[in-house]
């Protein structure tokens, strides 16, 4: 039987070190719902997700009740709509109406982001994914709560680098078309190689064709628990710091684990994966970086970041990978800067660069996440900086993203407020000198020679 | 129906066990465990309890029991002993 000190445990990582489950992603194919016409594609697709996700929000809630655990987030993700408007959609305009119903069944079902407006241009574009792409801009000025994402790359199909400059472009305009804002369209923008088709948390989520009608994801996050753990283990050597972080991990999947199932069960819609995720908040005590500093680091950005950054990602994935039956998604460590406390100081002090976080990408689950650069950024950097890291995807097998926020009128020196979960960021540096005949070269990347396993 | 853990923690006073189970009894919730602490002043209890012969739904009896807690001045929470369970056992 269960006793206090056990019961305190749990207790106390919920209250004073902020254990939550991240979000509940209920994933919906939209694949049914097409249709030459694009009033009936529109009333089906607002049809379907408001039928599916009627009781997701209040699910959750009686889940959080129930257990006394903080369920942050009710979220949905559908089918690339790429996929689904092609019939109906003539122009990028067409795409926007589609982006206006999502937004629209987001809001009457109470999710805070809906993502899936999406398209899979890993190796070409369709006309109807470049009318998507293009729709982007607008799409995310004219909604709130949609978020969008593109997949450029992956170790299979090597980098669609047509794909790759275009979305150096479109990333700029949808910071000009949201800049009333903070430019904050951008923020809900990510640019993928190795997408995977159940990811959880946003904005990159999307609903992929692998997967069945409807299916229940859950992301789990709890950095404050693995820093408390790892306070208790200050001066040990490296085993016992794997061990605590994967002691501690298994214990935080459990409880991403049971949710997922009771969520399952209550809304009658099959459980797809738990995602191992340490998703920081902008709150204190809640920080990827907390950890690293608290395994040794004076400054995340220090020499030994990345090492100390890798064994995480792995001793969480080893922790959770038996707490749960299906593990999926990113599993691994976000290190998004303006949702992070810690990272925020860190470039502050002037300890982590683009750069040094590029080298952290290489080991963590996302890539460049959540930075805010000078908003006169030229569209061909932001496409060099996108090629790096889907490189970084291809060749080591891994998913990689940028999500980069060129804030417009602002320099670096400034700092900028993107509000709740997306906090706030620095302006930082971006390396001045142009890629652009590079990335004006057009075409694609090979595959990589490991790609070839058959 | 699994088990739920009542948990009490607040400054120690005179009749907290009391007006909980009080309150328990009232509603036809069994208790089947009690284990206490106090350390320096501050109360600190779990209370295995059995809810499948009470008539009041669950959620109405966790918001009245942290009614009760905030009139006695410490914290009651109410959660399914899953939770616990699922973390602490393989």
């Amino acid at each position: 039987m269960i006793n206090i000190l056990e019961v305190n445990e749990t207790n106390k990582m919920i209250e004073q070190e902020k254990l939550d489950v991240r979000t509940i992603t209920l994933g919906i194919s939209l694949l049914d719902c097409c249709d030459a016409d694009l009033d009936a594609l529109n009333r089906n697709i607002y049809e379907k997700i408001t039928g599916l996700a009627r009781d997701l929000v209040s699910t959750g809630r009686e889940i959080e009740l129930d257990y006394g655990i903080p369920i942050v987030n009710k979220r949905i993700a559908v089918t690339p709509i790429a996929l689904v408007g092609g019939r109906a959609c003539r122009s990028p305009a067409d795409f926007v109406t589609i982006a206006e119903t999502l937004d629209r069944a987001a809001r009457d079902t109470g999710v805070n982001f809906l993502g899936g407006y999406s398209a899979i241009v890993s190796k070409g574009m369709t006309p109807n994914e470049e009318a998507l792409i293009r729709s982007i801009p607008a799409a995310l000025a004219a909604t709130d709560r949609v978020c969008s994402s593109v997949n450029v790359g992956s170790t299979k199909t090597g980098i669609n680098m047509d794909a790759v400059k275009l979305m150096g472009e479109i990333v700029r305009e949808t910071a000009e078309a949201t800049k009333e804002r903070n430019s904050i369209g951008c923020a809900k923008l990510v640019v993928f190689c190795n997408a995977p088709d159940d990811n959880p948390f946003m904005a990159g989520a999307f609903h992929g064709v692998s997967e069945a009608d409807a299916v229940v994801n859950v992301g789990v996050s709890g950095p404050g628990v693995i820093k408390h753990a790892l306070e208790g283990v200050r001066g040990e050597n490296f085993e016992v710091l794997c061990e605590t972080v994967k002691r501690t991990a298994f214990k935080v999947t459990r409880a991403g684990q049971l949710v997922a199932q009771e969520a399952s069960e209550r809304l009658g819609i099959p459980f797809g994966i738990v995602d191992l995720s340490l998703a920081p908040t902008p709150s204190v005590g809640d920080s990827v970086a907390g950890i690293l500093e608290e395994m040794g680091l004076e400054s995340v950005g220090a020499p030994g970041t990345t090492a100390a950054l890798a064994l995480l990602n792995d001793q969480v994935k080893k922790g959770g990978i038996m707490a749960s039956s299906f593990v999926g998604g990113l599993s691994g460590a976000f290190i998004p800067v303006s949702e992070d406390q810690g990272m925020i100081d860190a470039v502050n002090r002037g300890a982590l660069t683009i750069e040094k976080l590029e080298a952290m990408t290489c080991v963590c689950s996302v890539g460049l996440d959540m930075i805010a650069i000078p908003g006169d950024t030229p569209a061909s950097t932001i496409a060099g900086i996108i090629a790096d890291e889907a490189a970084i995807g291809m060749i080591n097998n891994k998913t990689t993203a940028v999500r980069l926020i060129p804030v417009i009128g602002k320099d670096v020196g400034d700092t900028v407020e993107f509000g709740g979960l997306l906090g706030h960021a620095p302006v930082q540096r971006v390396n001045g000198f142009c890629c652009a005949d590079f990335i004006n070269r057009g075409g694609r990347i090979p595959a990589p020679i490991h790609s070839f396993k058959n | 129906m699994s088990k739920t853990i009542i948990t009490v923690v607040g400054k120690d006073t005179v009749g907290i066990i009391a007006r909980v189970c009080t309150y328990l009894a009232g509603n036809e919730v069994n208790v089947e465990d009690i284990s206490q602490t106090i350390v320096q002043d501050y109360f600190n209890m779990m209370m295995i309890v059995d809810t499948s012969g009470s008539t009041k739904p669950y959620a109405e009896m966790a918001a009245e029991l942290d009614e009760l807690g905030g009139a006695i001045g410490v914290r009651i929470r109410c959660q399914r002993e899953d939770i616990f369970t699922k973390m602490h056992r393989i």
